[in-house]
């Protein structure tokens, strides 16, 4: 059998990305929850790393895990205490679940069945240069991005206006 | 200057050499690569706990360590060993996992980020395209190992030093990154090389004037203020919440987390050596050929160690000489202070690099 090194950290990083996952829906203690997430997000940065694209890598790790991650830890923080368990969950609930799980990996399957080849094409470029990057993000010609963009910061800065408000109101 | 890729290239020809599938040599260059880094690891945090209780002393008109060796020199080593030695006390009613894991997490943090370092003329361990970028995601993995710790101690000081923790770093993170970016737009890339690279003539320091200057203060402050070291120690207030987040931890997990902290020390220093002090490069004044020369012939890994420990003294020295901020004072500064000039600053940077003012 023929394995290269790429598969091997492949596999290991998919299986982690699986097993944790599954361990952050099924633990009843919302904290462990938050760090087996954690682990689901660095794996998924490796993942990009291996597809050379180092940008979305670093952006997986300072947004979710360094960010988004550390938010859901406050919010756990200022709501639960150490003890905490989650109610166990009614087995309606998890068939409704699974099925719900199941149906969603048919649907990925069966597109990524069916356009497989295309995405293969598209992810095997090599490293993309930082510089272009850049550019694309703040050009304005023909594929480069700088209406979404900033309207994405207006929409940024329209939420944190409107959580100094709420807040404020107290 | 002597380019350490020689060396690396003949390791690499010479496992070739062997017949082993390319597999094997990857693993085997990857494992050697992986004990150099540790080995680094705990050496030079070794030698910055003998270097701060020195300095420490030095700063308090006291001799410091002196009765181990010459100088005390083998004190630290004696204290690996006997914190190696040390029982790890269980303790009860807590989250055994998040627990045992909290303090890995700290140190996969900063070993992250030192794995990247440019230590030398081709003493570089992986050269990112991101390079600036990649350092501040993986440091702000960091944050994350202390808010578990202390919630998994369940242990009310335990706690609040890991939200007053949170509060620091998720707030010093900010100026961390936009004094870093102030630079990227001066350099113009993010690849650690190259920002290097392009002070062989003249350090950043001085060729962006002004701009570089403040930079390099603010990134100073705030780089010191995320390891949580000096007159910023309020996770660790002894004073007020015994050890902080790290409390409850004994013998090498307690271990974990100050060589974490010495460690992070280094990587900030040596990070603001990379980006202002112009890295491994010599020090190079235009116009002086034969000056320039002589600074050649000093290895380029002392250059890079010797302006880190540079950096190193100058947070120590601020961490012995100034009283503890309050936290309200602390979100002030970054806040309302460092804040407001980071970003005049970057814009001021933007201006100088569009005029050309710069040398």
């Amino acid at each position: 059998m023929d394995i290269s090194v790429s598969q091997i950290i492949f596999g290991i990083l998919a299986v982690m990305i699986v097993a944790f996952s599954v361990m952050t829906v099924t633990t009843r203690r919302v904290l462990r929850s938050a760090t087996y997430l954690l682990f689901v997000l660095l794996a998924t940065a490796g993942i990009y790393l291996m597809l050379d694209y180092h940008f979305l890598a670093a952006v997986q790790v300072t947004v979710y895990a360094g960010g988004i991650l550390v938010l859901f830890i406050f919010s756990i923080f200022l709501t639960s205490h150490a003890g905490d368990k989650l109610e166990k969950i009614p087995v309606k609930k998890t068939l409704a679940g699974i099925t719900a799980a199941v149906l969603g990996i048919g649907v990925c399957l069966y597109v990524v069945l069916k356009n497989g080849i295309k995405i293969t094409e598209a992810v095997s470029g090599g490293e993309i240069d930082m510089k272009h990057i850049g550019i694309t993000l703040m050009g304005t010609e023909k594929y480069q991005y700088l209406l979404p963009f900033e309207a994405i910061s207006i929409l940024l800065l329209a939420c944190i206006i409107g959580g100094i408000m709420i807040a404020r109101k107290r | 200057m002597f380019d350490f890729k020689v060396l690396t290239q003949w390791i690499d020809q010479s496992l070739r050499a062997l017949n082993l599938p390319d597999f094997g040599v990857l693993v085997i260059e990857l494992v050697l690569v992986g004990i150099a880094l540790l080995a680094a690891y705990a050496i030079l945090a070794i030698i910055l706990i003998w270097f701060e209780r020195k300095i420490c002393a030095w700063f308090q008109c006291r001799l410091g360590p002196n009765r181990v060796g010459i100088f005390g020199l083998l004190q630290t080593f004696a204290d690996t060993i006997k914190i190696l030695l040390k029982e790890l006390i269980p303790i009860n009613n807590n989250d055994k996992i998040l627990f045992y894991l909290a303090p890995f997490i700290v140190i996969l943090s900063s070993m992250l980020s030192f794995g990247a370092l440019p230590f030398g003329k081709g003493l570089q361990a992986i050269d990112f395209n991101i390079g600036i970028f990649y350092m501040m995601a993986v440091s702000s993995l960091g944050v994350l190992g202390v808010l578990l710790a202390g919630w998994s101690s369940n242990n009310k000081f335990s706690m609040i030093g890991a939200m007053r923790s949170g509060a620091q770093m998720v707030s010093y993170e900010l100026s961390v990154g936009l004094s870093l970016l102030t630079m990227v737009i001066f350099a113009g890339s993010m690849q650690l090389s190259q920002i290097v690279n392009q002070q062989a003539d003249l350090w950043f320091i001085f060729k962006g004037h002004v701009p570089a200057l403040i930079a390099f203060l603010v990134y100073l402050i705030a780089g010191h203020a995320e390891t949580s070291r000096g007159p910023f120690d309020l996770p660790e207030a002894e004073s007020e919440l015994t050890a902080g987040y790290h409390t409850e931890y004994s013998g090498i997990q307690f271990g974990f987390y100050y060589l974490a902290e010495y460690l992070n020390m280094f990587i900030i220093a040596a990070i603001a050596t990379t980006v202002f002090l112009g890295g491994w490069q010599p020090l190079h004044i235009p116009g002086l050929d034969g000056f320039n020369h002589v600074m050649d012939y000093i290895p380029t890994p002392v250059w890079f160690l010797g302006k880190a420990f540079f950096c190193i003294f100058l947070s120590l020295w601020v961490r012995w000489t100034f009283p503890r901020l309050r936290i309200d004072q602390l979100l002030h500064l970054e806040w309302k202070y460092l804040l407001p000039l980071n970003l005049l600053n970057i814009l001021f940077m933007a201006l100088i690099v569009i005029f050309k003012w710069h040398f």
